[in-house]
């Protein structure tokens, strides 16, 4: 009897024991898209420990063995780090702790998503949508460019210490790291971070460069060459608009190119009426990631100092892509936004200077149509000779274990991105190869300009620093204190003859290749212009005197208004720049809106849509959130281009791309019988009155449904929204009711906008104004998260405070945190 | 008595154990008293499932109302819940059955010793 009980004993002994054990294993494991349980919601490890005290404090002292002098860290009341370091070394240590410790998950998600590395932890995604980003990341050589770029950063023995420190700062935090302070993305999502490395900092400025080179259209272009005559196609994709107004003031002089380059014979057959069609649907950023930066000299502004301005429009998400803050060193102090993931600052100002940055849109990737010998694609043709090409095999691990292996071929253009395995969406039949070549494939040290730069005193140590500056291209303009302005279009551009690039070129010839690049001291530039200001917004850079080719595809409004304003203004003081950097002014809709109206046939509209027509025309053709005319526009010409473009287009094979809104309307005031006004799938010949009225009665039904849902005025129909990278709609902030939109100076779209706006007066003591839509601390479950998001939705700036040395006791300094050297490791 | 001097004492190891040691420590905390100190089996689940139940309730009430509610709002709706209040009786419910179970367990050693 007993040796029975004892025996049962032990069976509801391991009975229970195995029941608990499998319990804490699945509630330790994550299922889906679901957390493991246990441990996200345990208050001492879960996601609760993610719940910071909202009078939290980052005060603290620590004992680093590889910094060299103890360095201060300074908190202001709004989580702004001011970094007080012996040399930059130890600043740059600091800097790279503070990007981990507010905003590690961020950025190692950033380079995840640049090695194409985002299978790892999400998995292949809905329809493959991740595992395709990924292939194409890996298939447009961003690792390779990354390599490339660390092999040349690490040759100088300078960027090559900053990085070393930088990483050191950042692993020094992670190691440091335990599974309660692990930020929430990575218990949410259950893995673990990795070691920070120079690779990842060298593949974040290459996604940079993506982000901002990426828009190109040469597959839609060659489609359109394949279907249009040549008369159509350059009505539809023209070189220059007429309402251009470049960066560099028309009649400015330019040299005569160093060298005059002419397409090769063969490129009328092979290349300019090669007809065919490509079914690939290529990868690319959004050609609205533009930007602003004007600098006001001191004959403009009531200071009699220059004034300068930069607001960076780019996906609007949470955690920001800025992070501010301030380095002083011995040698320098600076203060700006900072990328985390990278030293230094990227957009600031320090004791005698100030910079901004806009993008500068020009071509700088192109395709090659690749021809292989057989399947294995171990050979390709080049100038008659079969060349053998690199192979890279490259795997894909899945969330769940499994891997996905592809083959990348490697040409002297650069890696074959499309061909019969991959499309950009998946596996298709064989029907082209298209080896990209992208300026970002090659070795540059983006970093050293920016480091020189940011302790950069006067105009001759900015013009040198900014010449390491390579991809992507950029307009930095700057002002001195010492009363210079001056703006460069910089980058490495390679000399094209006139539309090379524009299309797939034929790579079975050397002679396509990109000769050479366009010297450096001939990009476009200008130092104190008579007409006392410069500016950009990813307009043309120069007109048509400038001895290169430009291409056509750029911003034509935003830049347009900003030379108007700034043309006109006088007596210029920070709050006259803050209330431009928030002009709703829309001149694309100036040009535009008349011409729509005085071509509707009002008698042919319904009492209903008068009302609408009565709302557009008595607008005052700004995009403030109030109005119902900004929507209405929108819905209107939406409709009209459509009407005007899309029969052609939908019988264009292939990949098609809309023609800019500058071209419509230039085309029109020109020419009312435009060609592409008839809808050639009627049997009747429209009017430009008749697709005027039929599209904004079109216009009229969503109208009308927007104004039943609360939604006609402009910013509940935007909707802009900061969305949380993983697009998690409670970490995001939706909803927020503000004006502005494409070809207004307030770039505020729905999901992009200014990232960052900055207001830098350059008087003796600097008077700087910035914000940005988001909040210091990464953590969604710190006060300081989207801490800013309210006052930017409202345009509001915060006064940006350059401290000083003595001002510890200062009492907007928050908490302070030390690092000393210990001899300890 | 023993019950709650049981409660008391699990509750402390758990949370001690909690800082150095990872979620599912709770279990053992709870499985190391209910086998030192003896109780019925049911006695035993019931001071292991009431004792980390209580932990993480008073834990949670002390982070979420330094917390402002923020994140316990945020995570909420991420999880697909209707209020924060749900994410506390989620949590309170999954570390009270992981120590009932741990505690169980641990009675039951004791019978078997």
């Amino acid at each position: 009897m007993n040796s029975r009980f004892g025996y049962m004993k032990i069976v509801y002994f391991l009975l229970s024991l195995s029941v608990t054990l499998i319990v804490i294993v699945l509630l330790s494991l994550g299922f889906g898209k679901a957390p493991p349980f246990g441990k996200f919601l345990s208050p001492q490890h879960g996601f609760w420990q993610n719940a910071e005290p909202a009078t939290q404090q980052y005060s603290g002292d620590l004992n680093i063995s590889s910094i060299g002098h103890s360095t201060e860290i300074y908190f202001d009341d709004r989580l702004v780090p001011h970094i007080f370091a012996q040399d930059e070394s130890d600043a740059f240590f600091a800097q790279g702790y503070l990007h981990a410790k507010f905003r590690l998950w961020q950025m190692e998600f950033q380079t995840l998503v640049a090695a194409g590395r985002l299978t790892e932890v999400l998995g292949a995604g809905p329809d493959s949508a991740f595992l395709n980003n990924d292939r194409s990341m890996r298939r447009m050589g961003m690792v390779y460019g990354a390599k490339r770029s660390l092999a040349e950063m690490e040759k100088d023995e300078t960027t090559k210490k900053q990085l070393t420190a930088y990483t050191n700062g950042v692993n020094y935090y992670i190691e440091n790291l335990t599974q309660a302070e692990l930020p929430l993305e990575y218990k949410l999502l259950n893995y673990m971070p990795e070691k920070w490395s120079p690779l990842k900092t060298a593949l974040l400025l290459k996604y940079l460069s993506f982000d901002l080179t990426g828009s190109e259209s040469d597959v839609e272009y060659t489609n359109a060459k394949a279907f249009f005559t040549e008369e159509e196609f350059k009505k539809l994709y023209p070189l220059w608009h007429e309402s251009s107004s470049p960066v560099i003031p028309p009649g400015t002089y330019f040299p005569p190119p160093f060298d005059s380059i002419f397409p090769p014979p063969s490129a009328d057959s092979l290349y300019f009426k090669w007809k065919h069609a490509v079914n690939v649907e290529t990868i690319k950023t959004d050609q609205d990631n533009g930007s602003n930066n004007w600098v006001a000299g001191g004959s403009k502004t009531l200071s009699g100092r220059p004034i300068l301005c930069n607001d960076p429009h780019l996906g609007l998400n949470l955690p920001s892509l800025w992070f501010e803050v301030q380095i002083t060193t011995s040698a320098y102090s600076v203060y700006g936004a900072s990328l985390p993931g990278a030293p230094p600052v990227v957009i600031g100002f320090n004791d005698n200077i100030a910079w901004g940055v806009t993008n500068a849109s020009r071509d700088v990737l192109d395709f090659y149509s690749i021809t292989f010998n057989g399947n294995d694609k171990s050979q390709y043709l080049l100038n008659n000779e079969w060349k053998k090409a690199e192979l890279i095999i490259e795997t894909y691990r899945m969330k769940d274990g499994s891997a996905f292996t592809d083959t990348v071929a490697y040409t002297v253009f650069g890696p074959v991105m499309y061909d019969d395995r991959f499309n950009g969406k998946g596996r298709v039949g064989a029907d082209i190869n298209l080896a990209v070549r992208w300026m970002a494939h090659e070795p540059s040290n983006e970093l050293k300009a920016l480091c020189d730069l940011n302790r950069a005193k006067n105009y001759n140590d900015y013009a040198e620093s900014i010449k390491y500056f390579s991809c992507p291209g950029q307009n930095f303009a700057f002002a001195s204190k010492t009363g210079d302005i001056a703006i460069w279009q910089q980058g490495t551009f390679p000399e094209k003859w006139k539309m090379q690039g524009d299309f797939i070129m034929p790579g079975t010839d050397t002679s396509y290749k990109w000769k050479s690049f366009i010297p450096q001291q001939e990009n476009p530039h200008i130092l104190n212009p008579e007409r006392g200001f410069v500016s950009s917004a990813n307009q043309v850079p120069a007109d048509t005197s400038y001895p290169y080719y430009l291409g056509g595809d750029y911003d034509v409004y935003r830049g347009l208004q900003i030379n108007r304003m700034l043309e006109i203004m006088s007596g210029i003081t920070p709050e006259d720049m803050q209330r431009m950097q928030n002009e709703n002014f829309n001149a694309f809709a100036e040009a535009a809106v008349s011409y729509l109206i005085q071509h509707v046939k009002f008698e042919a509209l319904t009492d209903d849509e008068k009302t609408y027509h009565e709302l557009i025309r008595t607008w005052n053709r700004r995009n403030d959130n109030d109005l119902s005319g900004p929507t209405i526009f929108l819905n209107w010409y939406e409709e009209f281009e459509k009407m005007i473009w899309n029969d052609e287009l939908a019988k264009q094979p292939g990949a098609s791309k809309v023609p800019q809104s500058a071209t419509l309307i230039e085309a029109l005031k020109r020419d009312n019988t435009f060609p592409f006004i008839d809808d050639i799938n009627t049997p009747e010949k429209e009017t430009i009155e008749d697709i005027a009225t039929k599209s904004f009665q079109k216009a009229c039904v969503t109208l009308a449904l927007a104004e039943k849902n609360g939604k006609l005025s402009w910013g509940r129909f935007k909707d802009t929204g900061i969305r949380h990278l993983l697009r998690m709609e409670p970490l995001s902030r939706l909803h927020l009711n503000i004006g502005g939109g494409r070809n207004v100076i307030n770039a505020t779209q729905q999901y992009k906008g200014p990232s960052w706006k900055m207001i830098v007066q350059l008087t003796d003591e600097t008077e700087a104004y910035g914000i940005y839509p988001g909040g210091q601390n990464g953590n969604a479950g710190s006060r300081h998260y989207d801490e800013f998001v309210s006052d930017w939705a409202d345009g509001k700036y915060y006064r940006l405070w350059h401290m000083k040395k003595n001002e510890s006791a200062d009492k907007r300094v928050t908490s302070i945190l030390k690092f000393s050297p210990s001899f300890f490791k | 008595m023993k019950f709650f001097i049981s409660i008391l004492v699990t509750g402390l190891l758990a949370f001690a154990c909690g800082l150095y040691l990872p979620w599912w420590s709770v279990a053992v905390a709870s499985f190391i008293v209910a086998s030192l100190i003896y109780q019925s089996p049911l006695r035993s689940f019931l001071t292991g499932f009431c004792a980390i139940m209580l932990l993480w309730f008073v834990l949670i009430l002390m982070i979420n109302a330094a917390n402002d509610n923020i994140l316990a709002e945020r995570i909420s709706l991420v999880m697909g819940m209707g209020g924060s209040y749900m994410l506390v009786i989620l949590s309170c419910a999954i570390g009270a059955v992981v120590g009932g179970l741990g505690a169980l367990t641990g009675s039951l050693l004791r019978k078997v010793m």
